[in-house]
């Protein structure tokens, strides 16, 4: 398949448009929702970027904390995790378990609301 | 006659009840509309009302604790009556009204805007405010004996945790730091505290906030006889200071000063760390209500752009309860 223009070049085409030309010709309720759209296509945007790296990341954190195989998918490691939670089996004392997840909770927020106080609040907790 | 002219007919009429007849039709203004209730601004001259009633008339609750708007006129009243900064309810709409469930109320000028009330200048004296006269509404509120109240549903701290527990099961995913969180709040839940009237929604959006601060305290459509830690907490609720992380009562004030004021008012004395519990109550209770709000756009009830981006802001929510948890380990 072709990929000239790419996906993000395509969403950030769209984005263009509506930050540029479409907004600016808005009021009421429609221009919230558009400026409600290109936030969306920033998410978009920076989920197409991150998503390989931040799933990997996950997965092999996961891995490690749950010493499970290491082929296992994201979506039953985490199934798992949650059950184990669920068990009392791990407990925010748990070694490794608070930090896994805020790291994996940081990277999400990064590409859904990069802007969002509580993110700050994280970074400068340090780790 | 179209539907829109029935309204304005029958709101008319309903404006002149209230204000007597005139000639002179008065002014309809929609103020806000959509999935939860609909705000209108009806004015002639000086003569002000807001008309609050269910989207088209037709009552549809937006959260199954919602007592209706009949029953909110009627918390309205007895909030007054008590002294809480409240609009005047001017008449509850009943069927030969023709304009179907609402009630309409006085006309109280402000803000309820949070950027504006948490930023502008004009807002700088009723920031300095807040705390104390928010603490004083909500001891208020907690004090008005619930004898005299219309029946309402009674809800805990371990029902509200457990009923939004079955709600984030119910959609199948896997949310491992809400895992977190209903597991550490089920195993540190504080004893009960004696059932009060709590507001329920207790937050800027929902108050009317003029030049020297509270001027009305609205929406008590989740009204209930809950914990008095629920409304103190759900204000401190990371997602409700708007980015001043740095005051916990809203992004506007201290916690002492709060709980100084509310126990001033003849509330219960609570402690700042009482109120952590609640808070990480909070913070879990909008991440999953973000959750419902994404699932009307995934099953079509709802298909606009706003309920599908409302979906990525659980993560926030995900973030603050991580970091509650890591405050509490520390």
């Amino acid at each position: 398949m072709h990929n000239q223009p790419s996906v993000a070049e395509l969403l950030q085409a769209v984005k263009s448009f509506i930050d540029e030309t479409a907004t600016p010709n808005l009021s009421g309720h429609a221009a919230f929702h558009a400026r409600v759209a290109s936030n969306v296509l920033g998410t978009a945007l920076r989920d197409l970027a991150d998503r390989p790296a931040n799933d990997s990341a996950e997965r092999g954190r996961l891995v490690a904390l749950l010493t499970s195989l290491p082929e296992a998918d994201l979506d039953s490691l985490n199934e798992i995790l949650c059950q184990k939670i669920r068990n009392r089996e791990l407990s925010s004392e748990s070694p490794g378990l608070l930090n896994h997840l805020k790291q994996t909770t940081m990277a999400q927020l990064r590409v859904d609301q990069p802007h969002y106080s509580g993110l700050r609040t994280a970074e400068n907790a340090g780790d | 006659m179209s539907i829109t002219q029935d309204f304005n007919t029958s709101l008319k009429a309903v404006f002149g009840q209230i204000f007597g007849d005139d000639v002179t039709s008065p002014k309809i203004r929609r103020l806000s509309g959509g999935a939860s209730q609909e705000t209108w601004h009806v004015s002639r001259g000086d003569k002000r009302a807001i008309l609050r009633r269910a989207p088209n008339g037709v009552s549809r609750a937006r959260s199954s604790a919602a007592i209706g708007l009949a029953k909110e006129a009627q918390l309205i009243e007895a909030a007054r009556e008590a002294g809480i900064p409240v609009p005047e309810v001017l008449h509850v709409l009943t069927p030969p009204d023709g304009l179907g469930d609402g009630f309409l109320m006085s006309h109280i000028s402000g803000e309820t805007i949070a950027r504006p009330i948490l930023r502008d200048e004009q807002f700088a004296s009723a920031r300095e405010a807040l705390a104390q006269q928010c603490g004083h509404a909500l001891a208020g509120i907690h004090c008005i004996p619930t004898t005299t109240l219309p029946d309402l549903p009674e809800s805990g701290g371990l029902q509200q945790l457990s009923q939004y527990e079955a709600i984030y099961r119910g959609f199948g995913v896997s949310r491992p730091v809400f895992e977190l969180a209903i597991a550490f709040l089920q195993d540190t839940a504080p004893t009960a505290a004696p059932l009060v009237l709590v507001h329920g929604d207790f937050r800027l959006g929902n108050l009317m906030v003029n030049e020297s601060g509270l001027a009305a305290i609205l929406d008590w459509e989740l009204a209930h006889l809950g914990d008095p830690r629920e409304d103190l907490a759900w204000i401190c609720v990371n997602s409700w200071r708007f980015g001043q992380t740095q005051n916990r009562v809203g992004g506007f004030g201290q916690i002492e000063d709060f709980l100084a004021a509310y126990h001033e008012a003849g509330g219960a004395a609570f402690t700042p760390k009482d109120i952590d519990w609640w808070e990480m109550l909070g913070s879990l209770k909008w991440g999953i209500m973000c959750m419902i709000m994404y699932e009307a756009f995934r099953s079509g009830a709802d298909p606009s752009v706003e309920r599908a981006a409302i979906g990525r802001r659980v993560s926030e929510t995900e973030m603050d309860l991580l970091n509650l948890l890591e405050a509490h380990n520390a």
